[in-house]
């Protein structure tokens, strides 16, 4: 008979959340971003849609549960653009994947390995998008700033963190 | 075969996923034939709920947010009504008389169109409507309007300010719409630069910014220039107002064409209100005529009051030109009319017609250059006094002492 053993880190640290908070914070996050966007253009840097992937995905330490989160927020955020569908929901399912991946590796509660994943995925974000658009899409015009993009993973790991300990609160212990 | 799943089945969910976005992708990329179409059935459904789902929140919050606003620049604006109410009536008036100068030349440019068969759209029916959103992400520039197809809204109507153009509808759901906006890296709209009457074709970029890049060089495109639509996309009817040129330099990305980037009339970043284009008609509105007519008016009006003027000018002009004339040639007869006043009201009373001979002036300085008058030369002495002259034969009244000829004294000033 197998015995159970808590030894790895997924196993101590796996966390779920009721389901009106994953179903919620999603929504609110798209709400958010638009509304923030609508308040100033410059806002629109800001990804939070993303940093809710990141944040559902790291916390449920579940490859498969972080890709299908990440592609459903990737396509919800889609619906509301001019883009065809599947652009935002490709790369985040990416990102949803490689985040849960990590957090079964390592302690993602540390405030330094947040700011340093944060910030990395908000780059690999823009590599991920600049990809999809130029090679599936063949948008030829499509350029990426890289300084805009550097400024942008800045102001995403700034709003990552309270984010994150704001969220940190819906968390439920397995 | 199990075994194989369960070790790769994180992979294999992200590889499905993945494959199954890709043909997705595939599919929607082939159906618009052309940048910035409407969506399929299948892809609209899909925006459809979403839309569905989060517009509600947007109308919600912009409502508060609108209340907030308004309430307060109600107040704002009641403080300075008084003042802005008399600028607006001197603007009024100083507009009717810009909109009066230039009533002729739109008269005659309509009858040049007419004989030449040219078929203008004029806008004729908009409906206003509300920015309630945008699409939450800076590479896709689009906003949410309050308006869609209960209200009568369909796709590819072009969407404007009083300031210029915003963009064009692409999703037309029942209560909202979504409005492509022109500095879209997906947009497109036909234009024309005003002075040098060059046709070309407006496009988007991802930084927000638009930008003419099917042009060749051209000395004459100069920074400052205007941009306004040309009608041929369709869309826009001819001649809204786009944009000034910004500055024009060689596209690194298509050589030999020029990148001429387009600073909007409109504010695309903040926008509150817009008008969606829902006719057009091939005459000028019932309004604008009436407006045309009343200009027509005000020019003719204005054309005969400068002619009067002129006129009146001209006459009083002429009058004292020619009691110039008449006081130049004949002094005397106005020095005669001051000192006959008297005999005037005399005659005017019922006497005898008083006919007056001019009577010439008497001379300043004597005749010295008339023949027989002046002395020999060899009767002269040099440095003595003249002889006396001989009396004028005419009669003429006799100078007196002070005309008498005086020797001639060299000028100092000389």
């Amino acid at each position: 008979m197998p015995s159970i053993s808590y030894t790895s880190r997924r196993e101590l640290e796996q966390h779920s959340f009721p389901p009106a908070v994953t179903l919620l914070v999603p929504v609110a996050a798209i709400v958010l971003q638009v509304l923030i966007s609508k308040l100033s253009w410059r806002l629109g840097i800001v990804d939070l849609p993303l940093i809710v992937t990141i944040f559902f995905a790291v916390s449920r330490r579940s490859p498969v549960a972080g890709t299908l989160t990440g592609m459903t927020i990737g396509l919800l955020q889609d619906a509301l653009t001019a883009q065809p569908i599947g652009v935002n929901g490709m790369a985040k399912s990416v990102i949803g994947y490689i985040a849960a991946s990590i957090g079964v590796q390592v302690d993602v509660e540390n405030l330094t390995t947040r700011l340093l994943m944060n910030f990395g995925f908000s780059l690999l974000n823009s590599l991920l998008l600049f990809l999809i658009n130029r090679r599936l899409l063949g948008l030829q015009d499509f350029h990426v700033l890289w300084v805009h993009e550097l400024i942008r993973a800045c102001v995403n790991t700034v709003v990552a963190l309270p984010v994150f300990l704001l969220l940190d609160r819906t968390k439920r212990a397995d | 075969m199990e075994s194989f799943f369960t070790r790769y089945k994180n992979v294999l969910v992200l590889v499905a996923v993945l494959l199954a976005q890709t043909i997705s992708l595939a599919v929607q990329v082939k159906r618009p034939v052309e940048s910035g179409a409407p969506d399929g059935a299948s892809v609209t459904l899909l925006r459809h709920w979403v839309v569905g789902t989060v517009t509600p929140f947007e109308g919600f919050f912009h409502g508060i947010g609108h209340s907030v606003r308004s309430g307060w620049a109600n107040y704002i604006d009641l403080r300075h009504t008084r003042q802005q109410n008399h600028d607006l009536q001197d603007e009024i008036a100083r507009l009717r008389l810009e909109q009066a100068a230039m009533a002729e030349d739109a008269i005659q440019g309509h009858r040049l169109q007419a004989l030449l068969g040219f078929q203008e759209h004029y806008v004729a029916t908009t409906m206003a409507a509300q920015v309630i959103g945008g699409s939450g992400s800076d590479t896709s520039r689009v906003l949410y309007i309050d308006k869609g197809s209960n209200d009568g809204l369909k796709p590819d109507q072009a969407v404007i300010t009083p300031d210029g153009i915003v963009g064009k509808l692409r999703d037309v759901f029942p209560r909202t719409s979504q409005v492509l906006l022109i500095n879209d890296q997906t947009s497109g709209a036909g234009v024309l630069l005003e002075t040098t009457r060059t046709r070309g074709i407006l496009r988007g970029s991802l930084p927000g910014q638009i930008q003419i890049n099917n042009l060749t060089p051209d000395a004459r495109i100069k920074p400052g220039e205007q941009v306004l639509t040309s009608g041929g996309d369709q869309v826009f009817p001819r001649g809204l107002k786009v944009g000034t040129i910004e500055s024009i330099a060689p596209d690194p990305d298509h050589q030999p064409y020029t990148l001429i980037r387009v600073k909007p009339s409109a504010n695309l970043f903040q926008l509150e209100e817009v008008l969606v284009i829902t006719g057009t008609q091939a005459e000028l509105p019932a309004v604008a005529q009436k407006d045309l007519k009343q200009a027509a008016t005000t020019a003719e009006e204005q054309a005969a009051a400068k002619a009067a003027a002129e006129e009146a000018a001209a006459e009083a002009a002429a009058r004292t030109t020619a009691a110039q004339v008449v006081a130049d040639r004949l002094p005397s007869l106005s020095d005669d009319k001051d000192a006959n006043a008297g005999d005037g009201v005399k005659t005017a009373a019922g006497t005898t017609p008083h006919s007056s001979v001019p009577k010439p002036l008497p001379a300043l300085h004597p005749d010295r250059y008339t023949p027989g008058v002046t002395p020999p030369a060899s009767a002269l002495t040099p440095g003595g006094a003249n002889p006396a002259q001989p009396s004028r034969p005419v009669s003429a009244p006799a100078p007196s002492a002070e005309d008498k000829p005086k020797p001639m004294t060299p000028n100092p000033d000389n």
